[in-house]
């Protein structure tokens, strides 16, 4: 066990402190590895280009999370205090997005609104290639992120206040104001920075529909990979860092104020029966829903139709990569083998560390390190760790150099990427566990790896299974840290869509992210079946 | 008997470990502490434990009884002391290698394995065969009374039967020291008086030494061959459920252990104290000396009301100010005419008050045994 919690502070510190302390060290030193104090960033202050992308970087974010919030509010609102029918579909339209690779709404508006987009008259002169493209995509994009943190605080709601308001014959707007805004405020502050930072640090949006306008994130891009400037990369990288790292801090501190409003006899809201507002709120989700399954149903029809605008008929020649990629089906299959792997070994990693953090005995200041690593990636941007790789990995000093290029970097990469989410859904599960579990194996002279796999696994298997698809559906659609790692046999299916769309090949883009959505939901879709019927059944001893 | 070499104790309890026993203990404690921080859970305790005996460690929450409990099984590693079972030296040794089984409050049964597989739990990593096994495990099984239930899982059973597999789980691969923490406190009142005899014959069968934490008294009273009543990390008595009930030895296991009356009393003689404005004669004030101010303390079912001698000692006369119900008995409250401020419960029963006709409001003489007025050290706290 010892033994165990050494390796997994090891693994952690290894691949994801370091190369962020990598990135810190970089931005303060110039070509040749000296270090030059802050003149970097004077540099980078003082080239008007570049501090433009701050600016413009700020206001797409904003302009995104105050369209987005309202509207995952109202969303959010209707999938749990109304009684609108078909809760489920409408919840499961708004996640479709979740299996998408950002770069998914960007090909779809530029069908539709782009030079041959079909209501490109909608904009009555503008054009989608610019913030208003980023912003419309970022929406699509964010939405289920928003939606999902609103709902949990919707469902949150102790129904014993609304009873007490009623029975006091409160109006009620003073309901509203006195009880649902107060009980889901955190909620909403959480959503805000959630969206926020999302939008600031994605790379695929800006780069696919953003034109001319420059971000940050594709500055870091063509920094690094378009004219090689490291040191100004890393000044980007954190830069980037910044607003992340201050949306991050916020979010914990309010998440820990909204546990504290809700007591444990708390009863659970059930909604009652309005024909009106449940009438209107059907039609928003309708809408919004529908949308949404537009956007998505736009990309994969364009990706089979023979020449947009002009020659609708459908085909399959946009899925013959060949003519784009010198390996045709290598991307995807790239794509499959990373998000496999990091599903794999990252749920055993992340499992069996969080086991070790949580039920571990002696070392405790080692698990507490342990554990504040496996937090931060939530606050760091992909791009942000994708750079703190290059550096890290490529530094000349470093053995690991080996790995670059590798599908096995690709997917070590993902998995510190996405650690924090995973880890915090198994130490949940663990958590959930009697705590004495260790102690009575102990006593009947059992090992503890011998409990982990009889007991502890098995009970945790849907929390595991969670763990596993969420890692596989994130590696499969995740562009910004890898776009710097990949190497000739590594090349992503997600990196493929952004080099096909920069050559022009808008419909083999699509094509291909129609390929990487259709796998997700696939995947996802297996999940669920595989959890009803042969999961249910190893479940037996939950039932009374 | 048990008998304990803790200072607090010891000085306390010159009766204990009087008997001259030959046998070595089975568990042996000896100096034990341990702090979480700035708190102090258990401070230089030291126990000795005859094999074969059900000892309860008994105190109000915090009182440090489950720590001491988890120090002997090795789940936390005491500061300072020495802990020895069967005469082993295991201070320093992880729990798998101290011989114990042990029953958490919780049961901690594994929910995804069926009863029988948690009662083999521990024989499955022992190399047994599998027909051994499967003895054992039926063995075990109709010892606790769930034959029937072998292939059921935990979440289908009573709490009581979820208790029971515990207790056999623990019990199956025989070992010498049992470790129960709390074990019937997550049950009926009706399912806890049932379990506690059950529990106490199969201890009994098996001879096995076992230590049980609670914090109920009449839990400890009805099962113990021998308390342990423990307060603020340290031991304050030891000795047989009679002996801490009839003689307790502190002002504090007077009034943790049963219902007591506590007054603020001087000594103003070698066998009369002075409570507020009345004089009572004692029998227990021993040596103190004039003077001394003590606390005196009496059991409400001690105070008589009935056969009253004329010239009996302690004779008071008072007013019943209020009288509850409690099912078996009435518990009165009595005030003092002689000193309206001295209050006194007093438990009377059912033939009593219907004899007597007592009510509110009404007159009574009563009498306090000298030999019931128990004198300890120390004023108010």
């Amino acid at each position: 066990m010892r033994v165990g919690i050494v390796a997994l502070a090891a693994l952690l510190l290894l691949f994801i402190a370091l190369p962020l302390a990598t990135l810190l060290l970089k931005s303060f030193q110039d070509g040749m590895g000296r270090f030059v104090g802050l003149s970097n960033y004077g540099r980078y202050f003082t080239t008007p280009t570049l501090v433009a992308s701050v600016w413009n970087s700020l206001g797409v974010a904003l302009l995104s999370t105050a369209i987005v919030v309202p509207l995952a509010y109202l969303y959010a609102y209707g999938l749990t205090r109304t009684c609108l029918p078909g809760k489920r579909m409408f919840a499961a339209l708004a996640l479709l997005p979740l299996f998408a690779p950002s770069l998914l709404p960007a090909i779809s508006l530029i069908y539709i609104f782009g030079n041959q987009g079909f209501l490109k008259g909608w904009l009555v002169g503008g054009s989608i290639y610019g913030p208003l493209g980023i912003v419309m995509a970022q929406v699509f994009y964010c939405f289920p992120h928003a939606l999902m943190i609103l709902i949990t605080a919707f469902s949150l709601a102790d129904g014993r206040l609304y009873e007490a308001a009623a029975a006091m014959g409160t109006p009620r707007r003073r309901v509203f104001w006195t009880v649902t805004l107060p009980g889901v405020r955190y909620g909403l502050i959480s959503a805000l920075f959630v969206v926020f930072t999302l939008v600031i640090t994605d790379f695929g949006i800006a780069k696919v529909i953003g034109g001319q306008f420059n971000v940050l994130a594709t500055d870091a891009y063509k920094q690094v990979v378009g004219q090689q400037n490291f040191e100004m990369g890393a000044v980007v990288g954190f830069l980037l860092l910044a607003p992340a790292v201050i949306a991050f801090a916020l979010d914990r501190y309010v998440q820990r104020r909204q546990v504290a409003l809700l007591s444990a006899r708390a009863v659970p809201l059930a909604p009652g029966r309005n024909a009106g507002r449940d009438l209107a709120m059907m039609l928003y989700c309708l809408v919004v829903g529908g949308l949404i399954a537009a956007v998505l149903a736009v990309a994969v029809w364009g990706s089979f139709v023979t020449y947009w605008p002009y020659n609708l008929s459908l085909t399959l020649k946009n899925y013959d990569f060949e003519t784009f990629e010198p390996n045709a089906a290598g991307p995807y299959f790239a794509s499959l083998e990373m998000a496999s792997l990091a599903a794999v070994a990252g749920t055993a990693v992340i499992f069996g560390g969080a086991y070790l953090i949580e039920k571990g005995r002696g070392l405790r200041a080692l698990r507490t390190l342990a554990h504040l690593t496996a937090m931060l990636p939530m606050a760091v941007p992909g791009l942000v760790l994708g750079l703190g790789y290059v550096f890290f990995i490529n530094a000349r000093w470093n053995p690991l150099g080996v790995l670059y290029g590798s599908i096995l970097l690709l997917a070590i990469n993902s998995i510190a990427h996405f650690y924090t989410t995973a880890h915090v859904t198994a130490l949940t599960a663990l958590k959930q566990l009697d705590g004495e579990f260790e102690a009575v194996s102990a006593s009947l002279k059992v090992p503890f790896y011998r409990t982990f796999a009889r007991v502890t696994v098995p009970i945790c298997l849907p929390a595991i299974l969670d763990i596993a698809i969420y890692l596989f559906v994130n590696a499969l659609t995740t562009v910004s840290a890898v776009v710097f790692l990949y190497g000739a046999s590594s090349k992503l299916a997600s990196i493929s869509i952004v080099h096909m769309d920069e050559a022009g090949a808008t419909a083999a883009a699509a094509a291909m992210a129609t390929l990487i959505v259709a796998t997700a939901l696939a995947v996802k879709l297996l999940h669920l079946v595989l959890e009803q019927h042969v999961f249910a059944k190893l479940q037996v001893w939950r039932k009374r | 008997m048990m008998q304990s070499v803790n200072r607090t104790a010891a000085a306390a309890l010159p009766g204990a470990g009087a008997g001259g026993e030959a046998r070595p203990p089975h568990l042996f404690l000896d100096g034990i502490s341990k702090r979480f921080g700035a708190f102090s859970a258990l401070e230089e305790v030291s126990l000795a434990v005859e094999a074969g005996r059900l000892i309860c460690f008994l105190g109000p929450s915090g009182c440090g009884k489950t720590t001491l409990l988890r120090v002997i099984a090795g789940l936390e590693v005491q500061d300072a002391g020495r802990v020895e079972i069967g005469g082993r030296d295991v201070s320093r040794l992880p729990p798998a290698q101290r011989d114990f089984g042990i029953v958490f409050q919780s049961y901690a049964l594994f929910p995804n394995l069926t009863v029988a597989q948690n009662v083999g739990y521990g024989l499955v990593n022992r190399r047994k065969r599998r027909a051994e096994l499967k003895a054992r495990v039926a063995e075990m099984l109709s010892l606790v009374g769930l034959t029937e239930h072998g292939a059921k899982y935990p979440i289908q059973l009573s709490g009581g039967q979820q208790q029971r597999v515990a207790l056999a789980r623990a019990l199956a691969s025989s070992p010498t020291l049992l470790l129960l923490d709390e074990p019937l406190s997550a049950l009926d009142a009706r399912v806890r008086v049932r379990l506690r005899q059950e529990i106490k014959t199969l201890q009994q069968s098996l001879g096995v030494t076992t230590i049980m934490v609670t914090h109920d008294q009449e839990e400890a009273l009805a099962m113990a061959d021998s308390i342990v009543v423990m307060n603020r990390g340290r031991v304050e008595q030891v000795g047989a459920p009679t002996e801490i009930y009839g003689c307790p030895a502190t002002a504090f296991v007077a009034d943790f252990v049963g219902e007591m009356n506590m007054f603020d009393a001087t000594v103003v003689a070698a066998d009369r104290l002075a409570v507020g404005g009345l004089t009572l004669t004692s029998a227990h004030i021993g040596k103190r000396s004039v003077g001394t101010q003590v606390r005196l303390g009496l059991r409400p079912e001690e105070v008589r009301i009935r056969g009253l001698e004329p010239a009996a000692p302690n004779t008071l006369a008072v007013t019943v100010t209020v009288l509850d119900f409690l099912g078996a008995f009435w518990r009165a409250t009595l005030r003092l005419e002689q000193d309206p401020q001295v209050l006194l419960r007093s438990d009377f029963s059912i033939n009593a008050m219907r004899d007597l006709d007592i009510r509110v409001g009404q007159h009574l003489r009563i009498a306090l045994p000298t030999d019931a007025l128990r004198v300890f050290d120390g004023a108010r706290t």
